[in-house]
């Protein structure tokens, strides 16, 4: 109950819509009773004792009755609807928000499926139970309390002996409840695997075709198209061997209400009337027992997804804003003082010691072989990340001190990976400021040196982009995610290995455009190569989260470190390839 | 509902994003298309179908007649007679029945499941091995999102039709005629007064359904909409964090919220009329039964049994005409599925198998290209006959810029498509007469964004040539230097590796596929800028592993880094789809020509920056 009550909040403000659902449904149920009453009725009393004229009566009272049900059913319905997807809005504007508000270091360890699943069909099981759930319970008690009062009422023994296969049945419908859901979840399961097979298959169709894979990437889709179909029937065995047994559990009450019940109305104990009603009330019983399995696992179900729900809501807030944090605009003075930082406890340190002081205006190239804590350096800066020891300052203020927005949105970010929205490629540029005007975005579009390719669209500026949107190529994503970090006019630019996946001449031109962005504004570099970084100020080599040297290019050159290392290698056979050049 | 409605004036995010969804839309029905999947029953027409169909007409049998035994029987001879003995008969013979209604339902679902599931698997088969067939073309123009919604989707959502769907219309057709059959036997006048209901009842299944299934429809739409956001801004959150765009992303989610909300209230406000107007309809029917019912057993000479008879088959209407309405609704969705279905398979693959196709099996690996002209599209011309001599064992570097052909001439050798004009042919045999699994099976191709499938390193790098032993791919991953670094992994060649997982670096991820590609011993080896995107150090590996990967092949590269083309015993340097000019690097360099400008303007613009 734990889980309910800490959920409270998003439903318990919308609970007149439930109440009031469940005072219609009382009427729902009551009223459908009614129907073998009149049935009784009409051969008892009018049939059997010849009086034709009081038909008119039970004609019109059963159709006032079913009026009533039909407005009661459907305020019931549509209100305890009303009361699911209310609540489930207010959960997921909540949900979303906490979303945006967790660190880095809580999305370093999510999966995007594991949250999507849980903020769709978690969501979903939720509202499936608020809605439908907790309503069926009471509508399977009571329309069984009310059945079975009507039963009593006309026969006491007849009741019981109908009803003796009861307890049969409930033990039926729990062990199949029991064996289906496991069932279920390999049906999913290879269902799942299936999809991956597929997906894998065409999104590799290059690989599989070069490698002439195709007949062995058949028979592996056919393995597992072979054991979903197996999984599923043997699921389907489940339902063979219970539902006809669960059928026939009432069909047996059928045959012991006709055996027994005929003999009492011979025997004149009941009318025939009574014995016809009775026809229908045991199916008022059996049919929601049958039932109940459902909604009992609804019950756990909606448990569950609960539970995973009020993860993601008490998820920590790692990166929290001080309470008189400062608003102020930023120049740009990085300055790191023996900075550590531990991912993960008993982890390895991602960055040991670390200091550097870095002016407003400087560029500070970063180099080091992959994990050696190049884009750890940059993080701490933007607060995505909090240090284990040390300080990080910007313009002299540790960077805890300031607002969150207002310290980002000095701080222009462009990332190996250009990640781009489904939207138009203007939206795309004024990321980071809706408000741009259209000069402005076409400015900054201007000195990424993206203009010139935007304005050769068919759209434009309007282009829409996405996974339905135009294809772009690699370069021009990455020229798009430049425009977007020089649109906010950052104090601080941070190129995270920016370039190296497009082909040289492109990698030129970014870097021409590159060169220019960073004029006044403190630049950190992060590059393979030499030659996006060797005009740095200052270059830092890491190594295992430590700087293993400094310098200029030109002290590094002769170092004898690492730095000289990459240089000849990347530089080695130019000499070389230049032969015959002069 | 106070959130909703007092909501902040509008936001201005509302319009941030844009995300297209696809819609379901209905088909119009088509007998063409129905005969064509109901050919795929066509197997199992002497076994599973015809044990359901004798099977479930047992069923229903058994469902008519005991209403009729209970109320004309029982009712009206037994009980009436007061004969103990007859209702004794009767209780068994009943019992006797629903026993053999048990035995047929079990054996229903079991032949209907294994029917539809086999159905299924063989249409998604089908499907399946007939993409595998098809040419680049075909992928070139599609996302992969959207084939695998054929194979996947599409045809899960025929699974309820072929499993339930046929029997239950025949099931259904039968029950309905049957009852009304017996009712127009047991009593005509009833009969036709109660038979009013039966219009009302189709149009509530029919049309009203309808209705409510738009409205959920749009639902869906509002919810798929909802979800792109959702992940595409989990994807994106760190570019939100880093912009600190959270408030105003969170904005608009409130509007599709919002929006998602309201459609689905009145979705909910539509369907809830559903059951209202059903339980009306079957309280008409009630009411003409008690008042006409009545009055004929009163004065019109029918027995109290057939009433009861009469009252049982009017709650047993709905059903059967509830099922048919949805029946009618899924038969429309499994048309629009069908045809996206029918549309791939009727695809052709481009590059066809000659029927006595050449089965190359020793090739030696000399590519000749006689006059090659290429386009993708019909008014861009790739290639502008383009003549080249590949003789065997050599290495060519294929230089110029991005658009130049490079890649093409590369497909053309796989016969990924066919040229438009003149001929490929590799040991003198045109590719057009040679058989496409023998002229692939002997080249490799590595291309720059290697694709891991999920799954162990051994199992990655045996992809080359599946039936290779351990050991053999060992040797392989040592002779290319991916050794050391699978190695050092927890668990060595059986760590699990997938498409997007970062274990593996681009680097790490090149160096598989060079073990893959030298597994599979091709005799031609094309490599299409397979050493872009690597830090320097892996480079160095790679650099290495390449030279004894090349030994003894021919070999095609594609490459921007100089250090890799130098060492080629040819250079073609293409623009425009032309060969500029050729020769190796240093003919080329002393020529002073495009090669010569381009690998001297690759130096200044590094020293430029």
């Amino acid at each position: 109950m734990d889980t309910f009550k800490r959920l409270k909040q998003f439903y318990w403000p919308f609970r007149k819509y439930f109440f009031w659902s469940l005072f219609f449904l009382v009427f729902v149920t009551a009223i459908t009773v009614v129907y073998p009453i009149i049935l009784q009725q009409t051969i008892d009393e009018v049939v059997l004792k010849d009086r034709y004229n009081i038909i008119p009566y039970i004609a019109l009272a059963f159709l006032i009755v079913m009026i009533v049900k039909g407005f009661a059913t459907y305020l019931h319905q549509y209100l305890g609807d009303l009361f699911g997807i209310t609540s489930v809005y207010t959960m997921r504007d909540a949900l979303y928000e906490k979303l945006q508000v967790l660190s880095f270091k809580y999305y370093d360890n999510a999966k995007t499926g594991d949250l999507m699943s849980r903020l769709t069909a978690d969501v979903e099981g939720f509202r499936f139970f608020l809605s439908v759930g907790f309503a069926e319970v009471v509508r399977i008690t009571l329309l069984i309390l009310f059945s079975l009062s009507v039963m009593f009422y006309f026969s006491v023994p007849l009741t019981i002996v109908t009803m003796a296969a009861m307890p049969f049945l409930a033990v039926v419908v729990f062990r199949f409840d029991k064996r289906v859901h496991p069932a279920f979840r390999s049906i999913r399961k290879s269902f799942g695997n299936l999809n991956t097979r597929v997906q894998e298959n065409i999104s590799g169709m290059n690989t599989v075709k070069s490698l002439s894979r195709e007949g062995f990437e058949i028979d592996r889709f056919s393995s597992s198209n072979g054991t979903y179909k197996q999984n599923y029937i043997k699921t389907s065995e489940l339902w063979a061997k219970f539902f006809p047994l669960m059928e026939f559990i009432g069909n047996v009450c059928a045959v012991a209400l006709l055996a027994f019940g005929g003999y009492l109305v011979i025997d004149g104990k009941v009318t025939p009337g009574e014995l016809v009603a009775f026809f229908s009330l045991v199916w008022y019983i059996l049919g929601p027992l049958m039932n109940l399995g459902f909604v009992i696992n609804l019950f756990s179900q909606a448990k569950a997804s609960g539970e995973r729900l009020i993860e993601i809501l008490d998820a920590k807030e790692d990166i929290v804003e001080k309470e008189h944090a400062i608003n102020t605009p930023i120049k740009g003075h990085v300055t790191f003082k023996d900075v550590t930082l531990t991912y993960t406890e008993n982890d390895d340190s991602a960055l040991k010691n670390i200091s550097f002081d870095a002016h407003p205006g400087k560029v500070i190239g970063l180099i080091g072989a992959t994990g050696s804590g190049k884009t750890s350096i940059t993080q701490l800066i933007t607060r995505f990340y909090e240090p284990e020891k040390g300080e990080v300052l910007v313009d002299g203020k540790p960077v805890s001190d300031y607002q969150l927005k207002s310290l980002r949105k000095h701080i222009g970010f462009v990332l190996q990976e250009p990640f781009l929205f489904s939207t138009s490629i203007r939206e795309n540029i004024s990321y980071g400021n809706p408000d741009m005007s259209d000069e402005q975005i076409i400015d900054a579009a201007k000195r990424a040196q993206a203009h010139e390719f935007i304005m050769e669209m068919p759209k434009g500026y309007d282009t829409m982009l996405g996974e339905r949107g135009m294809g772009l190529s690699g370069g021009q994503k990455q020229r798009i995610a430049i425009a977007r970090a020089i649109c906010i006019n950052p104090s601080i630019l941070v190129l995270d290995d920016a370039t190296s996946a497009v082909d040289m001449e492109t990698e030129f031109k970014i870097q021409k455009a590159l060169k220019e962005v960073m004029v006044g504004r403190t630049s950190f570099i992060i590059a393979h190569r030499i030659s996006s970084l060797k005009h740095a100020d200052e270059i830092l080599v890491l190594e295992d989260g430590k700087i293993f040297e400094r310098g200029t290019h030109e002290q590094l050159l002769n170092n004898n470190g690492p730095y000289q290392r990459i240089y000849d290698i990347q530089y080695q056979d130019r000499e070389a390839i230049m032969n015959g050049v002069s | 509902m106070a959130k909703v409605k007092n909501k902040p004036a509008k936001s201005r995010h509302l319009k941030r994003f844009y995300y297209t969804v696809d819609q379901a839309v209905d088909k119009p029905f088509n007998w063409k298309q129905m005969w064509r999947l109901l050919e795929y029953i066509k197997p199992y027409s002497k076994t599973y179908l015809p044990g359901a169909i004798i099977a479930m007409l047992i069923s229903t049998a058994v469902r008519l007649v005991v209403p009729i035994i209970i109320g004309k029987v029982a009712l009206d001879v037994a009980i009436y007679n007061k004969d103990t003995t007859l209702l004794t008969y009767l209780v068994l013979g009943i019992g006797f029945l629903y026993l053999l209604n048990y035995i047929s339902n079990i054996l229903r679902i079991k032949w209907v499941n294994i029917l539809g599931q086999n159905v299924i698997y063989d249409i998604r088969q089908h499907l399946f091995s007939h993409v595998q067939r098809l040419s680049h073309r075909f992928f070139d123009s599609r996302s992969a999102g959207s084939i695998l919604v054929r194979i996947m989707n599409d045809i899960t959502s025929l699974q309820e039709l072929f499993t339930n769907g046929i029997i239950n219309l025949l099931m259904d057709v039968v029950t309905l005629t049957g009852i009304i059959v017996i009712l127009l036997v047991l009593s005509p006048k009833l009969a036709l007064a109660i038979m009013v209901v039966l219009p009302i009842m189709f149009y509530i299944s029919t049309k009203l359904r309808r209705n409510i299934r738009r409205s959920w429809q749009n639902v869906r739409i509002q919810q798929s909409r909802l979800n792109s956001h959702l992940n595409e801004g989990i994807q994106g959150i760190r570019i939100t964090q880093s912009f600190s765009q959270e408030q105003e992303n969170a904005e608009y989610f409130n509007g599709v919220n919002e929006d998602n909300f309201e459609s689905w209230r009145i979705a909910s406000k539509k369907s809830a009329l559903f059951r209202p107007f059903v339980e009306m309809s079957n309280a008409i029917g009630t009411i003409i039964l008690i008042t006409y019912g009545a009055y004929l057993i009163l004065y019109g000479g029918i027995e109290i049994g057939t009433f009861v008879v009469f009252a049982f088959f009017l709650g047993m209407f709905w059903e059967p005409i509830s099922r048919l309405g949805q029946m009618y609704n899924q038969l429309l969705m499994a048309m629009s599925a069908s045809e996206r279905i029918f549309e791939f398979l009727d695809e052709q693959p481009n590059v066809k198998d000659k029927e006595d196709g050449f089965e190359f099996t020793d090739m030696k690996g000399e590519i000749e290209f006689d006059r090659v002209q290429f386009s993708y599209e019909e008014d861009r011309i790739a290639l502008h006959e383009i003549s080249l001599d590949i003789k065997q064992g050599q290495t060519i570097a294929l230089v110029g810029h991005t658009g130049s052909g490079k890649s093409t001439i590369a497909n053309l050798i796989s016969r990924f498509y066919d040229p438009t004009k003149g001929t490929v042919s590799i040991d003198g045999h045109n590719l057009r007469d040679v058989k496409l699994d023998s002229l692939r099976q002997q080249i490799s191709v590595v291309l720059q964004d290697t694709f891991i499938f999920s799954g162990t390193i051994m199992e990655n790098i045996r992809f080359g040539r599946p039936n290779a032993t351990d050991d053999e791919v060992l040797k392989a991953a040592k002779v290319v230097g991916a050794d050391e670094f699978i190695s050092r992994l927890a668990n060595g060649y059986n760590t699990e590796v997938e498409e997007r997982g970062n274990i593996l670096s681009a680097g790490e991820r090149q160096l598989l596929s060079f073990a893959r590609a030298l597994l599979a011993d091709p005799r031609i080896l094309i490599l299409d800028e397979a050493t872009a995107s690597i830090d320097t150090e892996t480079e160095v590996k790679i650099q290495t592993a390449l030279g004894k990967l090349l030994k003894g092949r021919t070999a095609i590269i594609i490459a921007h880094r100089l250090s890799t083309i130098r060492e080629a015993d040819e250079i073609f340097v293409l623009q425009h789809g032309k060969v500029l000019e050729h020769g190796n690097h240093q003919q080329l360099m002393s020529q002073h020509g495009e090669y010569f400008d381009l690998v001297k303007s690759q130096f200044q613009m590094l020293d430029a920056m």
